[in-house]
């Protein structure tokens, strides 16, 4: 079982929001969409279920194409962002509703919404509707449904983003497990990099409604194919630079260490977690100005001026930073990326 | 001060029930009392109007034609304009806005100006006199009311409520009726309330396209007065009964007429 798009584009008056898309998606681990909003996540979702009109390529689903087929006849579920239940249903009958709509016999229904109740911790809420639940219930509901039915691909578009940290994160514990070993294709849309990284699988990096970089997730964290690439999986967003080499030594702005790459401009990129307010061993001294400070629990971030461009350090435990004072920032230049003028990656060497 | 405070509305609330008082307490006059002279209770207190009303069927008739015609009207109206005030509130298609208003522009004009040609053309096609013909003409009002109502309440649901049910496997009539309809029933109630009340009410279309056989209650009212002198009396109990229906349909949507203006689409 498996979803391959190939090419697809969505075209709205004449404007083109989705640029031609080709991914395969197998089932057994979290397909992640990730992407600032208005990436694109959402409209590609509602085309692989048949939602929004395609203008061009084809959708296959388990070998067959179902690029022009209503989504009642994909056999899918989606879960929107939105706590999405019917709310004249209780919740035993906004779970059951798929299966009786399919046709399930009556006997298997009542096992079935039971065992996907029992999952989601739902049991005690059966007889409920809706609006006596909390969000936390009423996503779970959603996520129910989409589990109870028999489904060839279920597409989760950002179904923790309204929920609060604390169930957010308990929901997400149970994602994987959720799914596994059911053979169902898992779309997962998030827009927070650490999201996608937590749940593993492969991501599909999504910027202005084109995949960036496809593969698995891991790689994609530790080798960004493109400057937007590397943008986009993180947060706060990637502090870059131009910098230039030439006879082995790399200049940026104030900084030089020596590197061994082709003499010419590049662009340097690191995460903000890479640049510490620390020494550190090999480390290459930033001479910054403080601009705001943020302390979030165990980390403290401090923004800061670098020659005209604002970079980010992120560190932990707490850092007596003072505003509008000059400070001293290390990073280690082994941490970061290099991308030519073209924004492709550049590897080490002459 | 505090003492008095509950005061004013309590001279506010009997002030607007003085009418529909003094309307009740004729009803249980005899006429030369009432055209005797002041008397704020019933000196003789008599049933006999009503006892009229319920015997004669020239009475009781004009209620049954009424509410025959209302009710076919209010069902009419409301499965007309569903699928009209979703289509309004889910697309965009040519000309949807100025459509919109334009089904509006239809309640601004006065009946008045409908009636002879509805006369003519319910005549034409053997209409006239049935409560069909009544039923449809009132729709030219109430369909557009109701649109106008319904389109409020399902622009309040999320689209995507009906992305889930089709993604679900729920055909469009199914979800339409199983789910979206259960989802604004507090929408369908207020439509359905408001074109019962403008059908109820109105008057001129219903006596003009009427003689005897769909002969709505208010007619009978304006053309009894003249008959034996006044019987002032009988019409207080006719107006009287009136009011009821009007009274027991409001009892039942007060909830969803406060979240209808709530909308700000009542």
């Amino acid at each position: 079982m498996t979803l391959r798009l190939e090419a697809i584009t969505k075209v709205v008056e004449g404007r083109t929001h989705i640029k031609p898309t080709t991914l395969e998606l197998h089932p057994g681990r979290f397909n992640v969409l990730l992407g600032p909003t208005g990436a694109g996540k959402t409209s590609l979702i509602k085309m692989m279920a048949g939602l929004d009109p395609i203008a061009s390529g084809k959708v296959i689903l388990d070998g067959e194409d179902v690029t022009r087929r209503n989504p009642q006849k994909r056999r899918i579920s989606l879960v929107h962002q939105f706590f999405v239940n019917y709310p004249h249903m209780t919740v035993f009958e906004n779970i059951a509703s798929p299966l009786r709509v399919a046709g399930v016999p009556k006997s298997e229904i009542q096992g079935r919404v039971e065992a996907a109740a029992d999952v989601l911790k739902l049991r005690p809420m059966l007889d409920r509707r809706p609006h006596e639940l909390s969000g936390g219930q009423q996503q779970r509901t959603a996520l129910a449904r989409a589990i109870a039915k028999d489904s060839r691909a279920v597409f989760l578009d950002e179904p923790l983003a309204n929920l609060d940290y604390k169930l957010r994160e308990e929901l997400r514990e149970q994602l994987p497990d959720l799914f596994a070993g059911r053979g169902a294709v898992v779309v997962y849309a998030t827009s927070e990099p650490e999201e996608a990284l937590l749940l593993g699988g492969e991501t599909a990096l999504m910027e202005d409604g084109h995949v960036r970089q496809f593969g698995p997730t891991a790689d994609i964290y530790r080798a960004p194919a493109s400057l937007a690439a590397a943008r986009t999986f993180s947060d706060p967003p990637i502090n870059a630079a131009p910098v230039t080499v030439s006879g082995g030594t790399a200049r940026m702005g104030s900084a030089t260490w020596a590197a061994a790459r082709a003499d010419g401009d590049y662009t340097f990129a690191i995460r903000p977690h890479h640049v510490l307010p620390q020494p550190m061993a090999n480390g290459v001294a930033l001479e910054g100005t403080v601009a705001v400070t943020e302390l979030s629990g165990s980390e403290s971030s401090a923004h800061f001026d670098l020659d005209g461009r604002p970079w980010v350090s992120l560190a932990h435990g707490v850092h007596p930073y003072r505003v509008g004072e000059p400070h001293t920032f290390h990073m280690d230049p082994a941490d970061g990326f290099w991308f030519g003028p073209d924004g492709a990656p550049v590897q080490e060497g002459r | 001060m505090s003492k008095l405070k509950p005061l004013v509305p309590i001279l506010y609330i009997a002030f607007l029930m003085l009418p529909i008082y003094w309307l009740v307490a004729m009803s249980f006059k005899t006429t030369n009392e009432i055209l005797g002279g002041f008397s704020l209770f019933p000196q003789t207190f008599t049933l006999d109007a009503y006892r009229t009303i319920f015997s004669d069927p020239t009475w009781y008739w004009g209620y049954i034609n009424s509410i025959i015609y209302v009710t076919i009207n209010t069902v009419l109206s409301v499965a007309v304009a569903l699928p009209a005030a979703y289509a309004f509130s889910r697309y965009r298609f040519l000309g949807d806005k100025q459509l919109f208003f334009w089904l509006l522009t239809n309640r601004m004009a006065p009946a008045a100006v409908f009636a002879l040609p509805f006369f003519q053309l319910y005549s034409a096609v053997g209409l006239f006199d049935t409560h069909l013909a009544v039923a449809m003409a009132h729709t030219l009002f109430n369909v557009p009311l109701a649109v106008w109502i319904l389109e409020g309440f399902m622009r309040g649901v999320p689209k995507e409520l009906d992305e889930t049910a089709f993604v679900d496997g729920y055909s469009f009539p199914r979800f339409f009726v199983t789910i979206f309809i259960p989802t604004i029933k507090a929408g369908v109630g207020v439509a359905a309330f408001f074109c019962f009340m403008f059908s109820w009410v109105e008057l001129l279309l219903a006596k003009t396209l009427t003689a005897v056989e769909a002969k709505p209650i208010a007619a009978t009212m304006t053309r009894t007065a003249s008959s034996s002198g006044y019987e002032l009396g009988l019409l207080a109990a006719a107006g009287t009964l009136t009011i009821i229906p009007g009274a027991i349909v409001i009892w039942f949507v007060r909830n969803y007429i406060a979240k209808g203006f709530a909308m700000g689409r009542v």
